[in-house]
């Protein structure tokens, strides 16, 4: 498949400060691309540069075979672009700004029919003929996605779509995301990881400036959700729980959380590697007369992914097998221990797992040194519940 | 570009802000030209505009105060610059904008020139002989009347300059108006004199320097009815540079 984004070797620097960092990736046509790092990774200054709107410092952006500095109207036009703050007129009508923006694009395409195409796509259709000023942000998002699709173009780029909107909103316009996707292709980036979980078929992942990971969603999805941590609600005397909690094998750790709800307690269980205990907590806590009143477990965050795949794309696979319990241990970096110890745990099992399966060619990026493996790595066996996420 | 300089007419229309210019400019041209022609029972036209020039040292950045700061401010730039449009486009569409206003209230205002004629028409048909001309010289009238457009356009290229540089509307409308201002009174320097009737700035170069730089000392020409195309030029140039930098302010930012 012709690849519809490619950048080579981006670099972008504010005066002094490296804010992209030699970064390399393709987007093939019809992919939802997740872009997803903390605040300040370079996620908003990427996409910046590949909407044109900042220039890079050095390296190459095409998009759709169009190089965006030999051609930069031809590579703009065929780009919709949502920034971080939709930019909108306050003072226009939700018409009057989308006409403003067909005839900025210069579409060609009936016009009446393509913007009622557009309002219905993304339900502004109610207020079409209200001004942009008395929305609400919700909306307003919604008119800065509409923007995005005027002229039809064949990649479209969102930055942080969804901050500020309720949970109702959210899920619309993740749902609009998903429904686009099929035309066009997305570039969504955030720093929610549910958010690219839920929508993306690929997760790029990039801190301080550097491409981290470039995974299948599935992939990373298995890692966040193959958690060994719950958080457990017992009703029962706390003291005898933590007390049976602890003497349970299969359980690492346990301890008691001050959350408190009537007589019943949450406990916090980290159970060994490998093990699913939570049939066998079910029954034990039931056989003592003690309801198991709540079983969550508690996914990795953000920060935890990245310890996990920084560290895995700082060393090559080799070194980590010989260095990773004496460096890795200690390289607690202000996380409270447990959070960098089962981040430590992943990788060092991924790492044994690709060891023992060796090299199987695999070529996503091939950027990083790594981590592009499509099933061997950081994936611990069980639970895995295949993560339901769709193949297009 | 013209998407842009519809975008902009609209935006003068639909805010206070264009009919404050325009309501502003057609009152004040109305008193002037009442206080200096009629009141003064004159036909020359020459301090009309001469005051004319001072009202636009505060008119001039109404016009152009907003036309890249709120962008800048509300974010919207981005939209543009991301557009299929080129930065010169964008900034010729504000510019032109800006500028069709400030053509259209300076036209609208020579509305001011008809009780002059009406004057001159009655005075004549009541007096049987005379050797000087009666009534207003049209020559005069318009050339002034261009001069004027062609100073507006080097003014408002200037501000639109400056509203390029910062994304606070007031301070780029204190800023314009200072640079206009300096440019305008410049020339007053050099009719400065001491309590001798001795002249403050009596070296030669310095007066040449001064007169040379003055947007005012190129307007006489016109307001004689003589075409000075050295003035065009130098108008022209002025607007033509502005206009070249606010593409470049923004071509720098891009790769800043």
């Amino acid at each position: 498949m012709q690849s519809m984004i490619k950048i080579e070797h981006l670099i972008k620097n504010y005066g002094t400060n490296c804010a992209v960092d030699d970064i390399s990736f393709e987007v093939e046509s019809g992919e939802i691309v997740g872009f997803l790092g903390p605040n300040g990774a370079g996620k908003s200054t990427t996409m910046n540069v590949l909407t044109g709107y900042l220039s890079s410092t050095s390296g190459k952006v095409s998009v759709g075979g169009i190089d965006i500095l030999e051609d930069p109207l031809g590579a703009k036009r065929k780009i919709g672009y949502l920034p971080e703050q939709p930019p909108l007129y306050l003072d226009m009508t939700v018409k009057e700004y989308l006409e403003f923006n067909y005839e900025l694009k210069g579409c060609t395409m009936d016009r009446a029919r393509h913007l009622s195409e557009i309002c219905e796509v993304v339900k502004i259709q109610d207020v079409y003929n209200r001004l942009i000023r008395n929305l609400s942000k919700g909306y307003r998002q919604r008119v800065g996605i509409a923007q995005a699709l005027v002229g039809n173009p064949d990649v479209i780029i969102f930055d942080e779509p969804t901050v500020g909107l309720d949970p109702k909103q959210i899920i619309e316009i993740r749902n609009l995301i998903r429904t686009l996707g099929k035309n066009h292709t997305v570039i969504l980036s955030t720093h929610i990881l549910q958010e690219v979980q839920a929508v993306c078929d690929r997760i790029i992942i990039i801190n301080k400036g550097k491409i981290v990971a470039d995974e299948k969603t599935e992939n990373i999805s298995r890692i966040v959700e193959n958690s060994r941590r719950f958080h457990v609600k017992v009703s029962g005397p706390q003291k005898e729980v933590l007390t049976l909690l602890r003497g349970m094998s299969g359980i690492a750790y346990a301890d008691v959380l001050a959350e408190r709800d009537g007589d019943a307690y949450t406990y916090l269980v980290e159970s060994e590697q490998g093990v699913d205990v939570r049939k066998k907590l079910f029954f034990e806590l039931a056989s003592h007369g003690w309801p198991m009143v709540g079983l969550e477990p508690q996914g990795m965050n953000l920060e935890d992914i990245f310890i996990t795949v920084v560290d895995q794309s700082s060393m090559g696979t080799v070194e980590r097998e010989r260095e990773k319990r004496v460096v890795r241990r200690g390289a607690g970096r202000g996380r409270t221990t447990l959070e960098a110890s089962l981040a430590n745990e992943l990788v060092d099992e991924a790492a044994e797992k690709r060891a023992s399966q060796s090299s199987i060619g695999f070529g996503s990026s091939g950027e990083d040194g790594g981590p592009s493996d499509e099933d061997i790595g950081l994936v611990p066996k069980g639970q895995g519940k295949e993560s339901g996420k769709e193949e297009d | 570009m013209f998407s842009i300089y519809k975008k902009e007419m609209r935006s003068y229309f639909i805010n206070p802000i264009g009919y404050v210019y325009l309501g502003v400019f057609l009152v004040f041209s109305a008193l002037l030209c009442c206080y200096t022609t009629v009141v003064a029972a004159s036909y020359s036209t020459t301090s009309y505009f001469r005051y004319l020039i001072f009202a636009f040292i505060i008119l001039i950045p109404i016009l152009t105060m907003r036309l890249f700061a709120e962008e800048r401010k509300l974010r919207t730039e981005q939209l543009l610059l991301t557009a299929p449009v080129t930065l010169t486009g964008i900034v010729m569409g504000k510019f032109l904008a800006a500028f069709t206003l400030y053509l259209g209230s300076v036209l609208l205002s020579c509305l001011n020139f008809i009780p002059l004629y009406v004057f001159g028409a009655a005075e004549r048909a009541g007096t049987q002989y005379s050797t000087t001309q009666i009534g207003p010289v049209t020559g005069q009238i318009v050339g002034s009347v261009f001069a004027v457009i062609l100073l507006g356009a080097a003014f408002i290229a200037i501000g639109t300059f400056i509203s390029a540089l910062t994304e606070n509307q007031l301070s780029a409308a204190v800023i314009t108006i200072g640079v206009i201002a300096a440019m305008v009174l410049l020339n007053l320097l050099n009719g400065l004199t001491d309590a001798d009737g001795q002249q403050i700035i009596s070296s030669y170069p310095i007066r040449f320097v001064i007169n040379w730089v003055s947007v005012l000392s190129r307007f006489s020409n016109f307001s004689y009815g003589i075409f000075d195309f050295g003035a065009l030029l130098y108008y022209l140039s002025i607007t033509f540079v502005f206009l070249f930098l606010t593409v470049r302010v923004y071509d720098k930012r891009r790769w800043g």
